[in-house]
C-alpha cells in the first residue's frame, strides 16, 4: 500500500487553476461556434442549411447561433464558403430563465452536494460529469461532492432528452430533494432534446419535466464547462447566455 | 450425422458454403451466395427455421448476430437472421417472409444456442407486434408498463411524433421473483444509483449477505433511435450513429458510413481508411482506460482511480487535439474522414500513446502486487465459456472466457487488414481476466496507431461526392465494448427506410445475470464495472 501513497505523491499536483484563474490547456474544451458577421447573404443561408439541428439562423450582419440546440457537429466549419467563427473556453453556464429571486451563495456556496440524473444521456454527457471528480478538475476542492440520496442533495444534475420511462423517476428524484434546490441541465439533449426529441420516445429536454435553473450547453459540455454551471448555480461565477447574435459593427471612422 | 461432419469440415471456403447448403437443404431452402460481399443467404419457410438455425449454431458453430426484421412493400414481413462464425467462413443471411395476416412463428430460444435470439425476439415483440410461439417471457422489455398495449412503435404507421397517454399502472404490480427460500427478499437497486451510475433497474434476490440471483431492467433510455432515423437524410441519420451511444461514437459512426459506402458502391481513399483505424484504436484506448478506472473505483483503490483518471483525461485532450472533438464527434463523414491532421501532429499523437501505454504498464505491475484489490477481482462475477458461445458474447468480455473473436480479424474494414496486431484471450472468464484483457488489448491499440500513423498514404482523406441509392447493406465493426452491427435501408433519395442496430452492450448485458449470481452483496459493483457496459448503447 506503501507504492500507492508514493506514486500518489510522485504523480504532483494536476489540478486545473480555474475558477482562480483560466485555462487553457489543449483539448480541454472542444470551443464551440458564435454569432458571426459574414460578408454575403448566400454564406449566411449554406450555414443555415448545414445546420441540423436549426441551431444557426439568420441575423442582422451574419448568423445568431442558438447553444442550447448546437450539437458541436462542425458543419458550420468545415467544407463552407465563410465558416463560423469559432470561440474556445468553458464559460458556457447560462441561466434558464429569470435567475432564481432567493440567493443561494450564502447557504451552498462552501459546500456543494450534487445529485445527477441520467434521463437517456448518450454516455458522453456522463462521462464528462464523471471527470469533474478526476484530478485535473478535483470538484472536492471546490467544495462540491457527489451523494447518493437525492434527500442529501442540493442540485440536482440532469443530462439526456429525459425519455418517457425516466420521466417518473427524474420528477421524484427532484421532488426528494430538500428546498431550497436547484437543477442543472447538462448537454444539448438535456437543454433542448437535441436531436432526439421530441418524439414518441423523448422529450424535448429537461424543462419539460421539472423546472430548470442553470442550463450548460454543449454536446457534450467539457469538464470545466460542467464546474462552471454548478459554480453558477450558487453565485460564484457570472453567467453566460444561451442565444450568441453576431457581434455588433464596429463604429466607422467618419 | 456424417453428411454433418462432412460439411462441417468443409466450411472453410466461401466458395462451397452455398453449394454445402443446397446439398443439405436442396427441397427446403434457397440457397444465393455474393462472394464480393462474402455472404450467403438461405431463404426458408417459417417451418424449417428452426431446423436451419439449430443446423447453423450447434453443428456449425456459427454465433448469431443480430436479428432484421423489415416491413415489406408488398403487405407482409421480412426477417433476416445474421449469423457469422469466422475469418473463412462468410455472413449467412437466414432470411423468412411472413404474409400480411401472419404475424406468429417459431420461437428459436429452445435450439442449443436460443439464449442469443431471446432478446432479438423479446425486442421484436414488443416495437413490431410479432409473436414468438414457445418463447416463455414476452412483454414489457423496451416498452414498459405504462406503454399502451397493442401499439407497435416500429411498425410502418405509427408516427414517430406522436405523443402517447402513458397507461395507468397496475396497482397489483409486482416485480418478478425466482428465489423461493425462506426469508428470500428482493432489493431493488436503480434505476438511480449510485454516483454517475446509468439508469438501469436490477432486481437483487437475497437471502441476507448473499444475492442469489439478479434480474436487470434496462430500456429507460430508449429514445427509438431506429424509430427516429427513418426518413432522414444519410447525413443526418449519421448524428444519431454517433450519438445514441457517445462514449463509441467513432466506432458507431463508422458503421454507419461503411454501410453507406457499401450501398453507394464507394470505397474510401487509403488515407482514409489508415486514419480511420487510429482514431478507432484511440477510441478503444479511452473506452479501456475508463473501463480500468471504473474498476479501480469499485474495489475503492483511491490512488489507482486516480491514476486510471490521469491516463483518460490525457486521451480524451487527446483526442480533441487530433479531431477537434473529445469525444470524436464529427471526425467520420461517408467517403472518409472530416478533418486531415498535418505531419507534425500525427507524430505528436504517436509519442503520446506511447507515454500513455508506459502509464497503462506501470498501473498493471502495481495494480497486481496489490492482493486487496486481486481478491476483489478473481473469481468474482464468472462467466463460463458454454455460456459465452450459447449467449453469443462478444468483445473484451467473450475473450476473457476463451472466446477469440475479433471483427476486426474476422471482416477486415478500415485498414485492419494491413496492420499486424494480435488479439489477447484468457481463460478464467472472471473479473481479473477481464481487467487483463483491457490492458492486453490497449497495449494492442497502441501498437496499431504507431503502425499506422508512422506509414500513413498520402492522398485525400474523403470522396468529394457520393451519389445517394437506394438499396441495403450490413456494416459492422469491433466497437471498444464488442462487436457492433449496423443493417441500413436507403431508398432512392438516400433516405433511410431502415435502419437496424445492434450495439455489443445489446448482446453482453444479456449475459449479465450469469455473472451476477450467488455472489456478496458487496462484489454487485465490481460485478458491474469488470462488465463495463453501456446502457445507452444497448437501450438506443
Amino acid at each position: 500500500m506503501a507504492n500507492w501513497v508514493l506514486k500518489g505523491l510522485l504523480s504532483g499536483i494536476k489540478s486545473s487553476d480555474y475558477p482562480r484563474a483560466g485555462d487553457d490547456a489543449p483539448g480541454v474544451s472542444p470551443g464551440r461556434p458564435v454569432g458571426t458577421r459574414l460578408n454575403s447573404t448566400t454564406a449566411a443561408e449554406q450555414l443555415v442549411a448545414r445546420c441540423p439541428t436549426a441551431a444557426i439562423a439568420r441575423a442582422d450582419g451574419g448568423v445568431a447561433v442558438d447553444h442550447g440546440r448546437c450539437v458541436h457537429c462542425f458543419r458550420c466549419r468545415r467544407d463552407v464558403a465563410e465558416p463560423a467563427e469559432w470561440q474556445q473556453g468553458f464559460e458556457w453556464g447560462a441561466y434558464a430563465g429569470e435567475p432564481a429571486l432567493r440567493k443561494l451563495a450564502k447557504i451552498f456556496g462552501r459546500s456543494l452536494h450534487v445529485r445527477f440524473v441520467d434521463a437517456g444521456a448518450c454516455g458522453a454527457c456522463m462521462s464528462e460529469a464523471r471527470q469533474i471528480n478526476n484530478p485535473y478538475y478535483n470538484m472536492h476542492r471546490l467544495g462540491i461532492f457527489t451523494t447518493p440520496t437525492p434527500r442529501n442533495a442540493d442540485v440536482l444534475l440532469v443530462a439526456g432528452p429525459v425519455s418517457d420511462a425516466m420521466r417518473l423517476p427524474l420528477r421524484k428524484t427532484y421532488e426528494a430533494l430538500p428546498t431550497p434546490k436547484r437543477v442543472v441541465a447538462i448537454g444539448a439533449c438535456a437543454a433542448s432534446g437535441g436531436i432526439f426529441g421530441p418524439s414518441f420516445a423523448a422529450a424535448a429536454g429537461a424543462a419539460g419535466i421539472i423546472p430548470v435553473d442553470v442550463v450548460v450547453p454543449g454536446c457534450p459540455p467539457p469538464p470545466l464547462a460542467i464546474l462552471h454551471g454548478l459554480l453558477l448555480a450558487v453565485e460564484r461565477k457570472p453567467p453566460s447566455a444561451l442565444m450568441s447574435p453576431p457581434p455588433q459593427r464596429t463604429t466607422e471612422p467618419a | 450425422m456424417a453428411v454433418l461432419e462432412r460439411i462441417a469440415d468443409n466450411t472453410a471456403g466461401s466458395a462451397s458454403f452455398a453449394e454445402l447448403c443446397r446439398s443439405l437443404w436442396a427441397d427446403k431452402a434457397v440457397a444465393t451466395e455474393d462472394k464480393a460481399a462474402r455472404l450467403c443467404r438461405l431463404e426458408c419457410g417459417v417451418n424449417t427455421l428452426p431446423d436451419v438455425c439449430q443446423w447453423l449454431t450447434r453443428d456449425l458453430d456459427f454465433i448469431f448476430a443480430t436479428l432484421i426484421v423489415e416491413q415489406t412493400a408488398r403487405p407482409g414481413w421480412s426477417l433476416t437472421y445474421v449469423f457469422y462464425k469466422d475469418a473463412a467462413s462468410p455472413w449467412v443471411h437466414v432470411a423468412v417472409q411472413l404474409d400480411a395476416g401472419v404475424s406468429a412463428l417459431p420461437s428459436l430460444v429452445g435450439l442449443a444456442h436460443g439464449p442469443s435470439f431471446d432478446w432479438h425476439e423479446r425486442e421484436t415483440e414488443d416495437l413490431f407486434g410479432l409473436k414468438f410461439e414457445g418463447h416463455p417471457r414476452l412483454g414489457e422489455f423496451v416498452l414498459h408498463e405504462d406503454w399502451p398495449e397493442g401499439v407497435n412503435p416500429m411498425r410502418r404507421d405509427f408516427d414517430a411524433r406522436a405523443r402517447f397517454v402513458p397507461r395507468a399502472r397496475d396497482p397489483r404490480w409486482e416485480p418478478p421473483t425466482v428465489v423461493v427460500d425462506p426469508g428470500a427478499f428482493t432489493m431493488p437497486v436503480g434505476p438511480v444509483f449510485s454516483d454517475f451510475a446509468e439508469s438501469a433497474h436490477f432486481l437483487l434476490e437475497t437471502v441476507g449477505e448473499d444475492v442469489i440471483r439478479t434480474i436487470p431492467r434496462f430500456f429507460y433510455k430508449y429514445r427509438g433511435v431506429e424509430k427516429i432515423a427513418e426518413g432522414q437524410p444519410a447525413d443526418r441519420a449519421l448524428l444519431l450513429a454517433e450519438r445514441f451511444s457517445g462514449i463509441a461514437a467513432f466506432a458507431h459512426g463508422l458503421a454507419f458510413c461503411q454501410a453507406v459506402e457499401a450501398i453507394c458502391g464507394v470505397a474510401p481513399p487509403p488515407r482514409a481508411r489508415a486514419l480511420r483505424t487510429a482514431l478507432a484504436e484511440l477510441e478503444r484506448l479511452r473506452s479501456h482506460a475508463a473501463a480500468i478506472t471504473g474498476i479501480c473505483n469499485s474495489t475503492a483503490l483511491a490512488v489507482a482511480t486516480s491514476q486510471a483518471a490521469l491516463i483518460e483525461e490525457s486521451l480524451l485532450r487527446l483526442s480533441c487535439e487530433a479531431t477537434g472533438h473529445r469525444y470524436l464527434f464529427g471526425a467520420v463523414v461517408p467517403g472518409g474522414i472530416a478533418c486531415d491532421p498535418a505531419e507534425p501532429n500525427c507524430r505528436h499523437l504517436v509519442a503520446a500513446v506511447e507515454e500513455i501505454a508506459e502509464g497503462l504498464r506501470n498501473l498493471l505491475r502495481m495494480l497486481r502486487y496489490s492482493s486487496s484489490f486481486l481478491d476483489r477481482l478473481e473469481g468474482v462475477g464468472v462467466v463460463a465459456d458454454g455460456y459465452a458461445r450459447s449467449y453469443g458474447l462478444v468483445g473484451p468480455i467473450a475473450r476473457a472466457c476463451g472466446v477469440a473473436r475479433d471483427i476486426r480479424k474476422l471482416f477486415p474494414y478500415a485498414a485492419y487488414s494491413a496492420v499486424d496486431f494480435s488479439v489477447p484471450v484468457e481463460q478464467e472468464g472472471d473479473g481479473y481476466a477481464r481487467l487483463r484483457v483491457l490492458f492486453r488489448e490497449a497495449e494492442q491499440s497502441v501498437a496499431i496507431i504507431h503502425d499506422v500513423l508512422s506509414s500513413l498514404p498520402q492522398g485525400p482523406v474523403r470522396l468529394d461526392q457520393i451519389r445517394p441509392r437506394a438499396g441495403a447493406a450490413l456494416a459492422a465493426v469491433e466497437a471498444p465494448l464488442g462487436a457492433a452491427f449496423h443493417w441500413l435501408r436507403l431508398d432512392q433519395d438516400g433516405k433511410v427506410a431502415r435502419y437496424r442496430v445492434t450495439p455489443p452492450s445489446f448482446t453482453n448485458w444479456h449475459g449479465f445475470h450469469i455473472a451476477a449470481e450467488n455472489f456478496a452483496f458487496q462484489d454487485f459493483p465490481i460485478i458491474l464495472a469488470s462488465f463495463g457496459l453501456s446502457n445507452a448503447e444497448c437501450d438506443r
